[in-house]
């Protein structure tokens, strides 16, 4: 799976204005709702249902990286986008480390392999650091798109 | 000692070896001072590292190889053993569903 087949460029956001996990989450799945690609109507059930997984244990999983997730019914396919904080913020991550990238999946409750290989994806990319260096350092959202278009057309990833 | 031993396990989640399991992998990984390893058909990872475990993508159903080399490779085989077994501790229909409908069992 690539990223172009379930980011919403639309919904990419290089500077968030939150300064929170709660915060970070309810914007990026807001973009998602601007980019029309979750209903309005179902906002506030996704939020609450990532934060729900939140509390099950924090999606924030080192380097800098959060994925946070849910299973929703309002979707019938993979839906995802990304946002950069530049400050860090701090999402009771595993190994402490505020959280620059964050990577918001929505997937339908009946398709758990769509689910993983998004996850197979983003944790195959980030495990090279300039990926993640030059992510952080996007200005704008098109930055973010072309080092993901990059990221996608380098090949290795089915 | 560098003991090497070594168990194939099949992924019983229903929903494959995703963020939390992959997550409670690793930790009880980092437990031991042997290296754990886990084989896929196309990969081997490291099990300390849920970023690397997350690679794998293991659907439920996939069989994997648990590695694990060092001085204390049988207890900490025995140890990530365990966790596929015990299906990560996982009701599959709650944690399925955080989407926040009720599900009982």
């Amino acid at each position: 799976m690539k990223f172009s087949d379930f980011v919403a460029v639309d919904a990419i956001r290089s500077h968030v204005d939150s300064s929170t996990k709660a915060g970070v989450i309810r914007e990026m799945a807001t973009a998602l709702v601007e980019a029309g690609r979750i209903p309005a109507a179902d906002l506030e059930s996704i939020v609450k249902a990532i934060m729900k997984r939140e509390e099950l244990g924090t999606t924030g999983i080192g380097r800098g990286v959060a994925v946070p997730h849910t299973k929703h019914p309002s979707v019938d396919r993979l839906v995802g986008t990304v946002a950069v904080s530049q400050e860090g913020i701090n999402f009771d991550s595993l190994d402490g480390d505020p959280v620059h990238l964050f990577f918001l999946l929505v997937s339908p409750p009946d398709q758990p392999g769509q689910h993983l290989r998004a996850l197979e994806n983003i944790s195959r990319q980030l495990r090279d650091d300039a990926f993640c260096r030059e992510l952080k350092a996007a200005k704008a959202p098109a930055d973010i798109q072309h080092l993901l278009e990059a990221a996608d057309n380098h090949g290795m990833v089915s | 000692m560098q003991d090497t031993v070594s168990r194939e396990v099949v992924v019983g989640l229903k929903q494959g070896l995703h963020a939390r399991p992959a997550d409670q992998l690793a930790r009880e990984a980092r437990r031991w001072q042997s290296r754990v390893e886990l084989v896929s058909k196309s990969q081997r990872v490291d099990g300390k590292s849920i970023l690397e475990v997350l690679t794998l993508a293991a659907e439920e159903g996939t069989h994997l190889v648990v590695e694990t080399t060092g001085p204390d490779a049988r207890e900490a085989l025995a140890a990530i053993v365990r966790l596929f077994d015990g299906n990560f501790h996982e009701n599959d229909e709650t944690v399925a569903d955080a989407s926040g409908r009720s599900s009982t069992r």
